[in-house]
């Protein structure tokens, strides 16, 4: 079993990443969240149990460099190949949560004979106008928990685990993490987390799993009904006790339904 | 010295429980608080000041640009500037600005401010702010992290357009103009004086300093907050190799004057408390749009001294804690004459946007406090910077002979 965090050159040295890698079988490239990732997330591990699980960090999250050069869809969804590439990888299964989710089936859109097997978990990408997707630029920090989490309890005990906002050096520390992060997310989901995806759908290929959280209150469950109708042959899978932080809340049930991209 | 009168143009029916009623009076305040009946008294009320205030000596009349805001209905600054450019003789018209990454494409920016500098007969401030995140993210939907480079592209073309003597390519990232040519072009040459209005963003002092652009710091929390910063930027000054003219610099400053200062309290206090109480109540969420502000600027101490609690902490101050602490000042001509010199002195600025209407202060207080200001303070502050007078690159150059505006219409008549 591989375990790592490590940099990676990525088009040839123009960004510098980092990923975390664990696990072992038939590889797989997880593509996290606007609210970024940490090696010792759960749903890593359970990803890990069953796949060769690649978790690459978008420029702007972590120590990984390069985000000035990525202002738009396409050159996320460009840089997302040359990580694949970078890693060197061939058609490994996709999987992306939200934003990460949205990036993923942008790459199945854009080369549909490159992505054979997709995983979208409670994607961004569309929007709907009966659905509105809340703001989650303007909201404070207490406001998250309840939008993001079936149970918001759970949540904010989750989202300030470890955190001493009394500690000044921790708040700089947390505001610039966050700017650095949302900054890059920005260029994909503000302020409307729409960039014509719905138009490109179509050209998807691969055997789709879309995953939703019940209670998700951030892209509600419409999202899942419009983009099973954009996707060919996709499956819909609906986890109950789960908002969309399914894959905190879920781990397992998210992993299950993911296997079935076997 | 210089003096800018400046009015926010805010509106001055919000209610009284508008703080506990409404979370923001930026970016989601419901439209519905707007009468437009109303707001055709307030919009030629504010306008008339501001031509009062050039009648009483003024050195130039200010304007600027805010979106989706109750307490600045100047979403066109430009259209402000021109219903002075025609009412008006001697004043710089000081726009501050318009902010030239919001428009597509910025030429657009190019030829209204050429339009203006030629109707007054060169008396255009040109002001290029980047602007704040509620306005340029929230209000306008630009992307926080993009703004920036979206802000240099329109400086450089804005610029280039104005200089040029022939249509030129224009190839930028946002805006690709086969034929770039700004017909009409400014009367001032090379061009009008640029004013950048920065928020304590220290990424724009270099801006200002390389290019000979004037600062201005705005700020509502008056000019002891704003010592350490403005240090900052004179140190930058110096840095660079460049001199230490204050034309270099300009402050925005609330300023209350009456007879006495008791008088001052009793007459401008409602109107301040207004002002801090409802026009600053901004939610936080939308000060700061992730991106919108560099990590460089993040990490200097500066941006403590513009965030969230700045903004709840002024509504709560008494009359005299907000004198103490310089968010305004106010008082007998004597006593703003006195605090005033110390500001202009410390800060070392050659020009000062006088924030004279506040919140909803009424037309004949207004004009009160502006001619007390004109008469008895102004004179006494006017020669503070004797030796640095004939420092003529920051301010504007009119034509020697203009045209009176409705002089044709006149001889028509006759």
């Amino acid at each position: 079993m591989t375990v790592g965090s490590y940099l990676l050159d990525v088009a040839g040295g123009r960004r510098k990443i980092r990923v975390f890698e664990a696990g072992d079988g038939r590889p797989l490239v997880f593509l996290h969240s606007a609210g970024g990732i940490t090696e010792d997330n759960p749903f890593l591990a359970a990803l890990a149990r069953r796949w060769h699980v690649f978790t690459p960090l978008l420029p702007g999250y972590g120590d990984s460099e390069g985000a000035e050069g990525l202002r738009d869809m396409l050159d996320v969804t460009l840089h997302s190949f040359d990580v694949v590439d970078a890693l060197g990888l061939d058609r490994p299964i996709l999987v992306g949560h939200s934003m990460g989710a949205m990036i993923a089936a942008e790459m199945a859109a854009v080369a549909p004979r490159e992505v054979e097997r997709l995983g979208l978990i409670a994607p961004a990408g569309l929007w709907l106008d009966d659905h509105p997707i809340p703001d989650l630029f303007s909201k404070l920090p207490h406001e998250l928990p309840a939008l993001l989490f079936h149970d918001p309890a759970f949540g904010e005990r989750m989202m300030t685990a470890g955190a001493d906002f009394d500690d000044p050096k921790f708040l700089e520390a947390f505001i610039i993490r966050n700017t650095r992060q949302l900054a890059m997310a920005g260029k994909l989901l503000f302020p409307i987390p729409d960039r014509g995806l719905a138009e490109r759908l179509y050209r998807i290929r691969a055997k789709t799993m879309l995953i939703w959280g019940e209670s998700d209150r951030v892209i509600p469950p419409a999202y899942g009904d419009a983009f099973c109708r954009g996707i060919a042959g996709a499956e819909l899978v609906r986890i109950p006790a789960a908002g969309h932080m399914v894959i905190v809340e879920q781990p397992e049930a998210v992993v299950a339904a993911l296997a079935r991209l076997q | 010295m210089r003096f800018i009168w400046f009015n926010l143009m805010p509106w001055p029916d919000l209610p009284d429980d508008f703080r506990e009623k409404y979370r923001s009076v930026w970016v989601d305040i419901p439209s519905a608080l707007y009468d437009p009946v109303r707001g055709h008294e307030v919009y030629n009320t504010y306008l008339d000041q501001l031509e009062f205030a050039e009648s009483v000596g003024y050195d130039g009349l200010g304007v600027n640009e805010h979106h989706a805001n109750a307490y600045g209905l100047m979403p066109s600054p430009g259209l402000m500037a021109a219903a002075l450019a025609r009412r008006t003789s001697q004043a710089a018209l000081v726009v501050l600005g318009s902010s030239i990454a919001l428009y597509d494409p910025p030429i657009r920016v190019a030829e209204e401010f050429a339009m203006l500098d030629v109707i007054s007969g060169g008396r255009l401030v040109a002001g290029f702010p980047v602007g704040t995140s509620m306005d340029t993210n929230y209000a306008y939907g630009r992307v926080p992290a993009l703004l920036r480079e979206r802000y240099a592209e329109a400086h450089e073309l804005i610029r280039r357009a104005w200089a040029a003597e022939e249509p030129f390519v224009f190839n930028g990232r946002y805006t690709k103009l086969r034929y770039a040519n700004c017909w009409p072009k400014p009367i001032q040459k090379p061009h009008p004086p640029i004013f950048i209005p920065g928020g304590g963003s220290i990424e724009t002092w270099d801006f200002c300093i390389e290019n000979d652009y004037n600062y201005s710091y705005l700020s509502f929390f008056g000019y002891l907050r704003a010592r350490r910063l403005m240090e900052g930027y004179w140190q930058r000054v110096a840095e660079m190799g460049k001199d230490d003219s204050p034309y270099r610099a300009t402050f925005a400053q609330i300023i209350c004057v009456a007879e006495t200062d008791a008088e001052a309290e009793r007459l401008y206090g409602p109107h301040v408390s207004y002002f801090f109480n409802r026009c600053l109540h901004v939610f936080p969420g939308f000060a700061d749009a992730p991106g919108y502000r560099t990590i460089k600027t993040i990490q200097s101490e500066f941006l403590n001294q513009l965030t969230r609690p700045q903004l709840g902490l002024a509504a709560s101050l008494s009359w005299g804690e907000l004198i103490e602490r310089g968010y305004i000042v106010a008082g007998s001509p004597e006593t703003v004459r006195q605090r005033m010199e110390e500001l202009i002195k410390t800060l070392r600025v050659g020009n000062i946007i006088c924030g004279i209407h506040v919140g909803n202060m009424p037309p004949e207080k207004t004009r009160y406090s502006t001619e007390l200001f004109a008469k008895k303070v102004m004179p006494q502050l006017k020669g503070i910077w004797k030796d640095w007078d004939n420092d003529e690159r920051f301010w504007i150059h009119p034509l020697a002979e203009r045209v009176v505006p409705g002089s044709a219409v006149a001889e028509a008549a006759t």
